[in-house]
């Protein structure tokens, strides 16, 4: 129980910072908000000329965009605490392991904090524009309440799934001691494969269902999806299965390769 | 003019110099773009056409803004890192020498692994070209190369104005990147996709339009009006504002100190 306030009062410290920017989060919600507004029009323009080829109903196409910019802040896999990746670099990994607190949790709920914060001062405003925004246009509202119950449960497993993923980038780091690489790499697989440029749905039909069982299409496709009833039903559990499936094995794998690079690591005096 | 081609030996040997570290970025620029391609030929297989539009047109489209923005973000990226110049006080140096301070500006930084598109850009011409079914005529290679040039001029004038916003701000104002990098993403396709109002937006506000959608519509023979084949050349025009914004800052600059 001790243990447990640790952590939230860590979550807290972190949380706390992250709010402070607030006029760097008014720009990224207007960014945000003509982002959204610019695929949605592309959307609109092939839904008008090739309906019957539409993989997802115009609406649900629309309302997963809406959902992608206004939770941005939580999925996106760009931004990382920066000053881990140079604590890492530069040795003062050290410190961190002096800390009365696993290594592994302590730095999960840093990613996990920074995020939530992030998307609390943003996604309102986008979601509030979005929702009075006319019919083609808006975000509708989910079905039914189990419909929303069912997106708000898998947007938390979700975003669990992605810090868990950030967190293996944060520990090959340690092997690596360069975080460009890795970054980059990572990071334009996952835009492309956790569907942010383009839904998954709207891959070429045997690879869209291959990607529907990689651990990328466990975090914001699923809740985006739930929200407007495209994943419904049997494939709706489905997919938490695999939401639960991947955040466990992601978690075991971190601590593993965690435990194993701390076993070679050499601090060296200074 | 001489000053610059020193100054471009100098930024070229420099990065030069931390070879693991150039080549990883340039790979890295030439990768995230890749993906931006893969998801436009996933859209384009499935629908084969948008706004009738083909795929191998959508991708000279694409070839066209890729290689225009990555050329300004290479030379003019001293814009780009402006607010930085601004909050550190640098900017008092550039003041007290007796050359044009544009110049330095632009002279303070030319980032060559920026070029990573621009090598993604070249492949994609290299399909897209005889691909896109265009009769190659003198004429509409010269429109090819002068689309891309007042391309490079729209995002060279826009990270000049978002320099120029650095001497009322002090901190660089993060929506221009909606016309910059927005450009470059949603410049993928032909404007007109994004419906009339966008359309509007882009010919008479920021005149990316005018450098995409209307010469295109010449180049790929939907259209035989001269005027749209001179539009790349009002587009330049673009840099006029800009300048004077510029030189309005200058003249409104306060030091913020050492």
């Amino acid at each position: 129980m001790k243990s447990l306030r640790k952590y939230k009062s860590l979550f807290r410290i972190r949380f706390n910072a992250g709010i402070q920017y607030r006029a760097a989060a008014l720009a990224g919600i207007a960014t945000q908000y003509a982002w959204g507004f610019l695929n949605i029009m592309l959307y609109v323009t092939l839904y008008r000329d090739h309906a019957a080829s539409f993989p997802m109903t115009l609406q649900a196409v629309v309302s997963y965009m809406w959902l992608r910019q206004a939770f941005l802040t939580l999925f996106e896999t760009w931004s990382m605490e920066g000053d881990l990746l140079d604590a890492i670099v530069n040795g003062n990994v050290a410190y961190e392991l002096a800390r009365p607190a696993d290594l592994f949790s302590m730095w999960y709920i840093r990613c996990l904090s920074a995020r939530v914060s992030k998307v609390l001062l943003r996604a309102g405003p986008v979601l509030f524009i979005a929702i009075i925004l006319p019919a083609p246009y808006g975000l509708t509202l989910p079905a039914n309440p189990v419909v929303f119950f069912g997106f708000l449960g898998t947007l938390v497993l979700g975003s669990l799934v992605t810090c868990a993923s950030l967190m293996l980038i944060y520990i090959l780091t340690m092997y690596t001691m360069q975080p460009q690489g890795i970054r980059i790499a990572f990071n334009s697989l996952s835009e492309l494969l956790t569907g942010s440029l383009i839904p998954l749905p709207f891959f070429p039909e045997p690879l869209s269902r291959i990607l529907e069982l990689t651990p990328f299409a466990a975090m914001s496709n699923v809740p985006f999806r739930i929200y407007s009833g495209d994943l419904a039903g049997a494939a709706a559990w489905q997919a938490v299965g695999l939401q639960v499936f991947w955040l466990l094995a992601l978690l075991a794998l971190g601590r593993i390769l965690l435990a194993h690079a701390l076993r070679r690591t050499v601090i060296q005096g200074g | 003019m001489r000053l610059y081609w020193k100054y471009l030996k100098i930024h070229f040997k420099s990065q030069i110099q931390y070879r693991a570290s150039f080549f990883l970025t340039l790979i890295g620029q030439f990768v995230t773009s890749f993906s931006a391609l893969l998801s436009i030929y996933f859209l384009m297989s499935r629908f084969h056409e948008i706004d009738s539009f083909s795929l191998s047109e959508v991708l000279l489209c694409f070839a066209i803004i890729l290689m225009a923005f990555s050329l300004a973000e290479c030379f003019v990226r001293g814009f780009d890192r402006f607010s930085a110049v601004i909050s550190n006080g640098t900017f008092d140096r550039i003041l007290v020498r007796p050359r044009g301070e544009m110049l330095q500006v632009l002279c303070s930084q030319i980032d060559f692994s920026r070029l990573g598109r621009l090598v993604q850009a070249v492949f994609v011409f290299s399909y897209a070209i005889p691909a896109s079914g265009i009769l190659w005529t003198p004429e509409k290679i010269l429109l090819l190369i002068l689309m891309i040039f007042s391309g490079i001029a729209v995002f060279s004038g826009l990270f000049v104005i978002y320099a120029a916003l650095c001497f009322f701000t002090t901190e660089g104002l993060e929506f221009i990147n909606i016309f910059t990098d927005g450009g470059r993403e949603f410049g993928a396709y032909p404007l007109a996709v994004y419906g009339d109002g966008i359309l509007k937006l882009f010919t008479f506000v920021v005149p990316l339009a005018l450098v995409q959608y209307y010469p295109f519509l010449y180049l790929t023979g939907r259209s035989n009006n001269l005027i749209y084949f001179l539009m790349p050349l009002i587009a330049c025009l673009f840099l006029l504002p800009c300048f004077l914004l510029w030189r309005v800052g200058v003249r409104h600059y306060k030091s913020t100190g050492s």
